[in-house]
């Protein structure tokens, strides 16, 4: 099974999500992870859904969403045609021995330090799936103690607006 | 699929076309933009109003004249203007479900939206198996539900059911309302959803307190709502590519089902199958879109369909599917259903498109607009082409037909056959009536058995099998046909979910004729223990027939209830039994009926097994000839 990118351009109104979210949950999708915010359209969000699924099923739910009336527009984003980002936040093990070489390991990835506290540190990292858990791997020895992660944000490359025509048609 | 692009062709059908549409434009009859509020859309200036006049005002400004509801608290505010208005016609049901059922038996019959109203709760609760049905089988209906106040919204307060949150698997759309304000809009939204499209529920719930505040109404709301632009228009290409196969195809059949009957497309689904020639099968859904006398007719596809109709999509090389869905009771084991057939799918849902056969011509649109189109790319493509002769296939399958006339045999235990009770009823009332079965063999029997010649004759759950939608849906279509002969035709136990709207009937001068075919069973399931699981009959024992205690005595029921009540026990009873009940127009008709148990639905594809495998009657397959 691969894994897909869904952009989501939903109106701003109660239930959306969940409305989204159950449609997932009847074919019995796993969502791998899950987005949501405002756009640069007052009264629009966009969700930005990461699943794994056949082609041909996927297919299937894509055309239920876009049955939803609070669903304007979906598209599908490769990963070759769009840039796609995680965010995470990391409470990583770091006394006055190893807080140095913790530092370092983070600014390999250009992540930042965002808390320091005596014996702990938060690193805040950007970037692709495969980066960040590159960077919880060079972490991992020094004691990782908690970790939050947002759902993958992604857009596609290029100057094309997904909500330009979705919404000059409406 | 790439960036910024529609996920597949059909989706981006799905989208309004770009301007080069106005194809159709002429400069003597320009386009003129039609409203997305029903009604006749007068102005009303603003004017100061509660909000609960706001939903009785709304629902008259959009045309409704008959409504079917039963109030409770947190709707009660709605119910006083209720009282006032002359143009809503209110039915005060006995059960909640009886009033969604009626909702829907009107909107089969009127081509109108259904309307019901009920309180929060259990009322809201109570109203969820009919919204169900109308979701599958695509029923045109609009559900009020009153909802408590919004500050206890979420509280467990008194009759408090998230009633949105329950039934969104099974809306088209639905709403919270919590401002008095927005009841005009969303009533519009709800009306113009419900109707168009592939029609369907939408809900809609009204907090106590948006029905008490007050509010500025004002006429037509601005209803726009950017995600849901259903297509009408197939496309073109589409349409000259399914001509090209019809014309192609030496084996096509008509696939037709209940879409063509929401889309009032039967004058022009007749015109495309005279042209064609080719047999046409119509689903359960689509039983009367066309006539069943029509010599191009042979019989209803699926589990309980007749041989000529289910080997005729079997061995076709073409369906021509309109308005039909590939449902499992239709296709039997899927990866054997019309295995050598191309697919042409004209339906006005995208989703429907490939869901269950991937169709080899997908068109996405109303068939309304669709099959004219098509007639006339068919009728350019046969000037041009050499169509192959279809003599062989109509040899082929008027052959099955003659054969394996869909019939049934006398029952031993000296009962009367179900099947002859319902040929019956059919014949005496002839092809205006309106016929609604409940759920089962007398389902199967009533499809099979009457004869339709014109759609919205015949209403039935399809899709969710509602036992219990017979009697009510047969209360709402008398309300919306009122000068027509409507039979509920109910079997003993569907009956007994949802006679208690017998009580309505008789209040509001509701005359519809009840058959109840009683047979003492749960027929539908005895049949399948005697059939699956040895004559062990667990638990399907009714106790209402022949030679029974009969609890309860129907005849007695509808007396109690203020029916007439008849009972026929013998064969050269039941004419006369049926003549006395068309004669009685002044109040609702009981029959019992009293029928043997042990007849059977014939002919029957069991569950699990392809199509090929049809049985006549018990074990028993035809015999398949070579082709000729």
């Amino acid at each position: 099974m691969a894994r897909h990118t869904l952009s989501v351009l939903v109106e701003d109104v109660p239930g959306v999500l969940t409305r989204v979210a159950s449609l997932f949950a009847r074919r019995a999708f796993n969502i791998n992870s899950l987005a949501v915010g405002p756009t640069e359209v007052a009264g629009m969000s966009r969700i930005t859904v990461v699943v794994e699924a056949e082609e041909e099923l996927l297919e299937q739910v894509t055309k239920q969403l876009n049955k939803l009336i609070n669903v304007i527009k979906i598209v599908e984003l490769t990963t070759e045609q769009s840039v796609q980002r995680d965010h995470i936040l990391i409470k990583v093990r770091a006394d006055a021995a190893t807080r140095l070489q913790v530092t370092q390991a983070a600014d390999l990835f250009r992540a930042s330090v965002v808390d320091v506290a005596t014996d702990s540190l938060i690193i805040e990292a950007t970037g692709t799936p495969e980066k960040l858990s590159a960077l919880l791997s060079v972490l991992e020895p020094f004691g990782v103690r908690e970790i939050v992660q947002s759902g993958t944000l992604a857009i596609g490359r290029g100057a094309k607006s997904m909500s330009d025509r979705a919404l000059r048609s409406a | 699929m790439s960036k910024g692009s529609p996920i597949s062709p059909a989706l981006l059908a799905a989208r309004p076309a770009p301007p080069a549409a106005p194809a159709r434009e002429t400069a003597a009859a320009p386009v003129v933009p039609v409203s997305a509020v029903r009604g006749s859309n007068a102005v009303v200036a603003p004017t100061e109003m509660l909000g609960s006049a706001a939903i009785v005002r709304s629902l008259e400004e959009l045309g409704v004249d008959d409504v079917f509801g039963l109030p409770g608290g947190a709707i009660l505010p709605t119910y006083d203007p209720l009282l006032a208005s002359t143009k809503l016609r209110h039915i005060l049901v006995r059960h909640e479900q009886g009033a969604g059922h009626a909702a829907q038996g009107y909107a089969m019959v009127t081509g109108r939206p259904g309307v019901c109203i009920v309180t929060s709760g259990p009322g809201a609760t109570n109203l969820v198996t009919a919204i169900a049905d109308a979701h599958m089988d695509s029923v045109p209906m609009v559900a009020i539900t009153g909802q408590v106040s919004s500050a206890f919204i979420g509280s467990d307060a008194f009759q408090e059911a998230d009633i949105v949150g329950i039934t969104m698997p099974i809306t088209k759309h639905s709403y919270l309302v919590t401002k008095a304000q927005d009841i005009p809009r969303v009533l519009a939204e709800a009306f113009h959803i419900a109707t168009t499209g592939r029609p369907g529920p939408v809900l809609v719930d009204i907090a106590k307190d948006a029905q008490q505040s007050t509010m500025i109404f004002s006429w037509p709301p601005k209803v726009d709502i950017p995600g849901y632009r259903p297509v009408m228009r197939g496309h073109s290409k589409q349409v000259r590519e399914a001509a090209r196969l019809i014309s192609g195809s030496q084996r096509p059949v008509f696939y037709v089902g209940g879409g063509v009957v929401k889309g009032h497309a039967s004058a022009e689904l007749k015109e495309l199958a005279e042209l064609v020639g080719a047999p046409v099968v119509t689903t359960l859904m689509a039983r009367g879109v066309f006539p069943d006398s029509h010599d191009q007719h042979v019989g209803m596809p699926g589990m309980h369909g007749s041989v000529s109709a289910v080997t005729a999509l079997q061995q076709a090389d073409l369906l021509i599917t309109l308005g039909a869905r590939f449902d499992d009771r239709v296709t039997g084991v899927l990866s054997s259903f019309a295995p050598n057939a191309k697919v042409i799918h004209a339906d006005i849902d995208p989703a429907e498109i490939s869901k269950n056969r991937t169709a080899d011509v997908p068109i996405v649109g109303s068939v309304k607009e669709i099959i004219p189109e098509l007639t006339a790319a068919v009728r350019e493509s046969f000037g041009t082409q050499e169509r192959p002769d279809i003599s062989a296939w109509w040899r082929t399958i008027n052959h099955l037909r003659e054969t394996y006339p869909v019939g049934f045999t006398q029952p031993d235990d000296g009962l009367s056959a179900p099947q002859q009770v319902i040929k019956r009823i059919g014949e005496l009332t002839g092809p205006e009536g309106v016929f609604v079965s409940g759920v089962g063999q007398h389902q199967m029997w009533a499809a099979q058995f009457i004869q339709y010649e014109r759609p919205h004759a015949w209403l039935n759950s399809g899709g969710l099998g509602t036992m219990g939608y017979s009697v009510p849906a047969a209360m709402g279509a008398k309300v919306g046909n009122p000068d027509r002969v409507v039979w509920a035709i109910d079997g003993d136990g569907c009956f007994q979910m949802t006679n208690q709207e017998l009580a309505t009937c008789v209040i509001n001068n509701i005359p519809i004729k009840v058959a109840v075919i009683n047979n003492s069973s749960l027929g539908m399931v005895r049949q399948w223990q005697t059939l699956f699981y040895e004559g062990r009959y667990s638990n399907t024992d009714l106790n209402t027939g022949h030679d029974t205690v009969r609890v309860p005595d129907f005849v007695k029921l509808a007396d109690a209830y203020g029916c007439v009540g008849l009972r026929c026990e013998r064969d050269e009873d039941i004419d006369a039994t049926i003549q006395q009940a068309l004669a009685i127009n002044d109040r609702p008709v009981v029959i019992d009926f009293v029928v043997s148990r042990d007849s059977m639905v014939w002919p029957m594809v069991p569950s699990g097994v392809s199509n090929d495998l049809i049985q006549i009657a018990r074990n028993m397959t035809p015999t398949w000839e070579q082709e000729d």
